[in-house]
């Protein structure tokens, strides 16, 4: 077996791609009707972008050796504000336009600091983040609930603004602007990763941290980074999301976090850090996103949808942990 | 005399009387020790001899409670390990030099990489580097082994091979190897020695500590033995044979003295 990197990529690649072929054969035997018309495609494209984009984030975090469990009510949570910004700038007659706007750099600006709350207390408190992430996963989400009252906030008032259309237009009238974002940040974070020092130093500092630090990298520079893009982009699906369908539910974020992890690691990323692929991600999480709705057109109730989940993760795992044990 | 050797043209560092303790426990009691412009230097000693010490001092991981440090000449304090780095001195650990899983060329530029100005790669340009590092410099044959490589499928000789390469590529001057062959087959520590005279034909100088002398007895020029914080014995190779140095340091493990 060759032992480059390149081949090894390959074949975790050419494996992902034939679960994901493999997959939509049996959408297309099963649901002929479904599966050649655009509609079902149209619907794939309209909500596998949320999760997806924030698999990419989410990606980096592991690839750089941590974990973050609270990006769900990060997403939540500032997509609370956008709203909320969004509703009392409304009331008080402020323009549309600048209202999306200012309430959308509020949103980025809380999940910056989200992140950056949670890169200090990995970084420098020095907890490890799958716990410190779980503490900041009940604040954040707690804080939701606590400001909203468990109302949610109606979007409607800013769905007429240039904005609102960059976001979650559609794209000729057909292609909803949230795949075309998460087609550009997936080949965004592909370059990142691959070929900016940033993304090389999220490898190294994944793989060998100790080493990286004698090397000079600055490793906690590079931690703290990786989790303010995640609330980043966590705030960006909050936009998304809440956007999409002109309404923020207080609950927003609540069940992404599994289905998210689970397209990185179906993706063929390594839960050990050091390694990791976007082009993974990307099909990982259209796998994850689509197969709901694949399930129900073939045929099958709802009830099917987990035991299907569960099989395809550790099946996909299965074959990636073969090929490592070869290398 | 210690004065004329500071001054020497000849020296690269130059470490005078350096006491070290931690706590109540004198580790080092005032060492001198030099290493000379491309000089090989076997520092040698039984486990808590002090040897680490005096290289992490070197390092900047410690900082000494007496004495001073003398580079090219110049009188300096080494207050941390980045500031080692600058002036030359590169250490060469057993370990944690490489990341395992990723390619040769992103291990040759860790830290140090090509790039735009807007930070992106110059993968090609470090590839081709890398390349140059493995075949020209360190004498790299085998097919099997190219840029693109998982360092992890290497062999422990090559892994120290490709760390000592990077330090030489990056001009360092004095390269430290902290025991370059502990755990390492025969076949696979004969790998490390030839690229330990790697070093030595490139001009440049190193320490290479061990506990063995057989390893490093063919490689250095001369060698300092350290014995419970204090400098046992100084021989220049041609003074002395490897058995001669061996009865030596048996003599001093069980006497405490060389004589």
């Amino acid at each position: 077996m060759e032992r480059t990197a390149r081949a090894r990529e390959l074949r975790l690649e050419l494996s992902i791609l034939g679960v994901f072929i493999g997959i939509f054969l049996i959408f297309l035997i099963g649901s002929p009707d479904t599966f050649t018309r655009f509609d079902i495609y149209y619907s794939f494209m309209s909500t596998i972008p949320f999760s997806g984009i924030m698999a990419l984030a989410i990606t980096l975090v592991i690839i750089s050796g941590e974990m973050d469990l609270s990006f769900p009510s990060i997403m939540g949570f500032s997509g609370w504000v956008f709203a909320k910004l969004s509703n009392v700038l409304i009331d008080s007659g402020t323009n549309p336009n600048l209202t999306i706007l200012l309430a959308a750099l509020c949103c980025f600006a809380t999940g910056i600091i989200a992140g950056y709350m949670n890169g200090t207390l990995v970084v420098k408190v020095r907890i490890p983040s799958l716990v410190a992430t779980i503490g900041t996963m009940f604040f954040w989400r707690g804080l939701v609930n606590v400001c909203g009252q468990g109302f949610g906030e109606s979007l409607v008032p800013v769905n007429e603004t240039f904005l609102f259309k960059v976001f979650v237009g559609r794209l000729g009238g057909v292609v909803p602007a949230q795949a075309i974002w998460f087609l550009v940040l997936t080949a965004a974070f592909w370059l990142i990763l691959k070929r900016h020092r940033f993304g090389g130093h999220v490898l190294l500092v994944g793989d060998n941290f100790e080493s990286a630090r004698m090397m000079g990298i600055r490793v906690n520079r590079i931690k703290m980074i990786v989790f303010m893009q995640m609330g980043f982009f966590a705030s960006l699906a909050g936009i998304l999301a809440s956007l999409e369908v002109t309404y923020l539910w207080p609950s927003m974020g609540e069940g992404y976090l599994l289905r998210t992890l689970a397209a990185v690691f179906v993706g063929g990323t390594s839960v050990f850090g050091g390694v990791g692929t976007i082009f993974g991600t990307f099909i990982g999480a259209i796998i994850i996103g689509s197969l709901e709705g694949g399930i129900v057109a073939i045929g099958l109730t709802g009830f099917w949808t987990q035991l299907i989940y569960g099989l395809i993760i550790v099946v996909s795992l299965s074959i990636y942990s073969y090929f490592r044990r070869r290398e | 005399m210690r004065m004329a050797e500071r001054n020497n043209a000849q020296t690269l560092v130059s470490m005078v009387e350096i006491q070290k303790s931690f706590g109540k426990v004198n580790v080092l009691k005032g060492v001198n020790f030099e290493v000379g412009k491309n000089e090989i230097v076997g520092l040698v000693g039984d486990n808590g001899a002090g040897k680490s010490t005096l290289i992490k001092i070197l390092t900047g991981v410690h900082q000494p409670n007496e004495g001073e440090i003398y580079f090219k000449g110049e009188k300096i304090t080494i207050h941390s390990v980045a500031r080692s780095r600058e002036l030359g001195i590169e250490t060469v650990y057993q370990e944690q030099a490489l990341s395992e899983q990723q390619t040769m060329w992103r291990n040759i530029f860790m830290g140090r990489e090509i790039t735009n100005r807007f930070g992106f790669l110059k993968v090609e340009e470090e590839k081709k580097e890398t390349e140059d590092i493995l075949r020209k410099q360190m004498g790299f044959t085998s097919k099997a082994i190219t840029t693109d490589s998982i360092v992890k499928s290497l062999s422990g000789g090559e892994k120290q091979g490709i760390a000592i390469g990077r330090a030489l590529y990056f001009n360092a001057d004095l390269i430290i190897l902290d025991e370059p062959t502990m755990g390492l087959s025969l076949a696979e520590t004969r790998k490390v020695l030839d690229f330990v005279k790697n070093i030595k034909e490139k001009g440049k100088s190193a320490i290479f500590i061990s506990h063995n002398i057989y390893y490093v007895y063919p490689v250095a020029d001369r060698f300092v033995i350290l014995d419970r914080g204090n400098v046992a014995g100084r021989f220049l190779k041609a003074e002395i044979t490897q058995d001669e140095l061996v009865e030596k340091m048996v003599r001093l493990a069980k006497t405490g003295k060389m004589s």
